[in-house]
């Protein structure tokens, strides 16, 4: 996916300028700023729910030109975990699954075999099989976050944007959302994540870098120019450190 | 729950609805003789089987209304009669009525009081709509409909200190009435009935989607826009209609889905259709009340419904998890 020149706008105000950045394709990508930088609008604006001007492209394709249910197929957005707390949510488990359908279907909406057999392989991977026939309401902030992304994955798009996948998953499914996305990856999916979680974002390939509405710095994460950059990002507040393969980031 | 429970309840809901028409046809002012004589007769099919079916109907139509307005505004408190709709459609009523009286019959009859009560219902919700800037606050959208309601409320007193020989006729719409109801009204809100269930099936998806919030329900490919101004359309058409032929009616809509949610499991397109028949048996039950509390004499049921709904929106307001966004 290629981002050129995009302006993304909330309601009257310009909240990202002129960013240009390339989302390898088959690999994680993750974007990261301090609060307010722009990170979710980024998301929002791939997504079409905020305004933009600019051109993103699959594949060479601009996803202006395409409609309105092709551009659903082709990329899934996981909102933050408040922000689909619907207070007012009497849907189940399984039917809310279901609506990662909702761009596969037809006209009248009724629900293919198959379907059916994508939301059960949907619950079945993120462990909610047991809860399918519960409330939305009625779970707890981890429970409803699975569910969330069963609902995701059940659109079976190339491109999944998530934007902060962990809030309020404990470590074990922290750990099993770390299955998933490498599941993802090597079925040759996209993903692009908005993560605080630091630590987690430097398991990504590439980093995005995003600072006051602009592009700060992107680059591969195990990079050290990427590194430095992130250090400079959050000016000189966290410390990076190597254990095992791995790095990790400590505030100081 | 497994689809044969609900079936079953299904069943059940479809039966008490039966016998509460057949009830409708039994009560009333004076008692049937079984020998059915002419007048026995009159009474039956041209008095008591019509306005039962009409109050099942108009329920029906209100019952749907709300669940839609609930549905539509992510807002458990919504309903016809808080959205100002239903006052819209009383307005239209109104001032169709006054053209009647003043002679404009070109208009009246292009129109008709179902026509006007259709545009007032949906310039009514449009105007809340408008004042609250937007559906986002459920409460600034609640208070604008009650805004709405008075204001229209105002203007439809204004009519009849204008022209007060439509005092009686509209007061028997503000007060709620189903006494009036003929097989001709039956017909419209039927086939209004039948064109809002219908348009709110094929709709469903939009109101599911919602549940999920707007930002998640625009990533799902859906023409949300355009689907949610029709959604609107079908509710002005259901509240007009019901308005139409049995005046104000409060709390159907309001208190329908709610009773009915715990048998719908969450399934949108049955919460829909068991909102409507819940919304029937609701106002017919409300009609035999209206009817036999105070016998022979009878009490518009607009009243019952105001009482009845008044004290179930307190049992809401005071229930833990039913809150208002600001």
């Amino acid at each position: 996916m290629k981002i050129s020149d995009l302006n993304v706008y909330r309601g009257p105000c310009e909240v990202l300028r002129n960013l240009t950045i390339d989302i390898p394709k088959g690999k994680w990508t993750s974007i990261i700023g301090p609060n307010g930088a722009g990170k979710s609008s980024l998301l929002q604006g791939i997504t079409n729910i905020l305004a933009t001007t600019g051109c993103i492209t699959i594949d060479d394709v601009n996803i202006q030109n395409l409609d309105r249910k092709a551009r659903a197929k082709a990329i899934a957005w996981l909102a933050q975990n408040n922000d689909a707390a619907e207070e007012f949510s009497e849907l189940t488990v399984y039917d809310t699954v279901m609506l990662g359908r909702i761009p596969h279907q037809g006209w009248l909406h009724i629900p293919s075999s198959l379907d059916h057999q994508v939301v059960q392989e949907s619950l079945n991977k993120t462990h909610t099989q047991s809860i399918a026939s519960r409330f939305l309401h009625e779970l707890s902030g981890g429970e409803k976050q699975r569910v969330l992304l069963a609902r995701l994955l059940a659109v079976q798009s190339d491109i999944l944007l998530m934007d902060e996948p962990l809030a309020n998953l404990d470590p074990p499914h922290q750990a099993d959302w770390l299955i998933w996305q490498k599941e993802l990856l090597a079925q040759g999916k996209t993903v692009v994540t908005v993560l605080h979680e630091i630590q987690f974002a430097l398991k990504a390939d590439h980093l995005v870098m995003i600072k006051q509405g602009k592009l700060y710095f992107e680059g591969a994460s195990k990079d050290p120019a990427t590194h430095r950059a992130l250090i400079a990002l959050f000016d000189g507040r966290i410390h990076l450190e190597k254990l095992g393969d791995e790095w990790i980031s400590l505030p100081v | 729950m497994p689809k044969h429970q609900l079936y079953l309840k299904l069943l059940a809901l479809f039966a008490v609805s039966l016998i509460l028409i057949a009830l409708g046809c039994v009560f009333g002012s004076t008692g049937i003789d079984w020998r059915f004589t002419e007048v026995d007769r009159t009474i039956l099919y041209e008095i008591r089987l019509p306005r039962s079916i009409g109050a099942y109907l108009a329920g029906a139509l209100l019952g749907l209304a709300g669940a839609i307005a609930q549905g539509l505004f992510r807002n458990p408190l919504a309903d016809p009669y808080l959205l100002g709709s239903a006052s819209g459609a009383l307005l239209g009523v109104g001032i169709i009525l006054c053209l009647s009286y003043a002679g404009e019959h070109s208009l009246v009859t292009l129109i008709g009081i179902n026509g006007g009560a259709f545009v007032g219902a949906l310039l009514g919700v449009l105007a809340a709509l408008l004042l609250a800037g937007g559906y986002k606050s459920s409460l600034r959208l609640l208070l604008s409909g009650v805004v709405i309601g008075v204001i229209f409320s105002a203007a439809n007193s204004l009519l009849t200190f204008v022209r007060p020989d439509l005092y009686q006729s509209l007061q028997s719409f503000m007060l709620g009435n189903t006494s009036l109801i003929t097989w001709n009204a039956n017909l419209m809100m039927g086939l209004a009935l039948i064109i809002s269930i219908l348009l709110t099936l094929l709709l469903s998806p939009v109101l599911s989607a919602l549940s999920l919030g707007e930002n998640t329900a625009r990533t799902l490919g859906l023409p949300l826009d355009q689907l949610r101004l029709l959604l609107i359309a079908v509710l002005a058409l259901a509240t007009g209609f019901a308005v139409a032929q049995t005046g104000l009616i409060a709390f159907v809509g309001l208190a329908a889905p709610h009773l009915v949610r715990h048998i719908s499991g969450g399934r949108q397109r049955v919460q829909l259709i068991l909102s409507s028949i819940a919304g029937g048996i609701l106002l017919l039950g409300s009609d035999l009340l209206a009817k036999s509390i105070f016998a022979p004499l009878e009490i518009p049921v607009g009243i019952v419904t105001a009482v009845l709904g008044g004290g179930y929106l307190l049992f809401l307001l005071r229930r833990e998890q039913i809150g208002i966004s600001k």
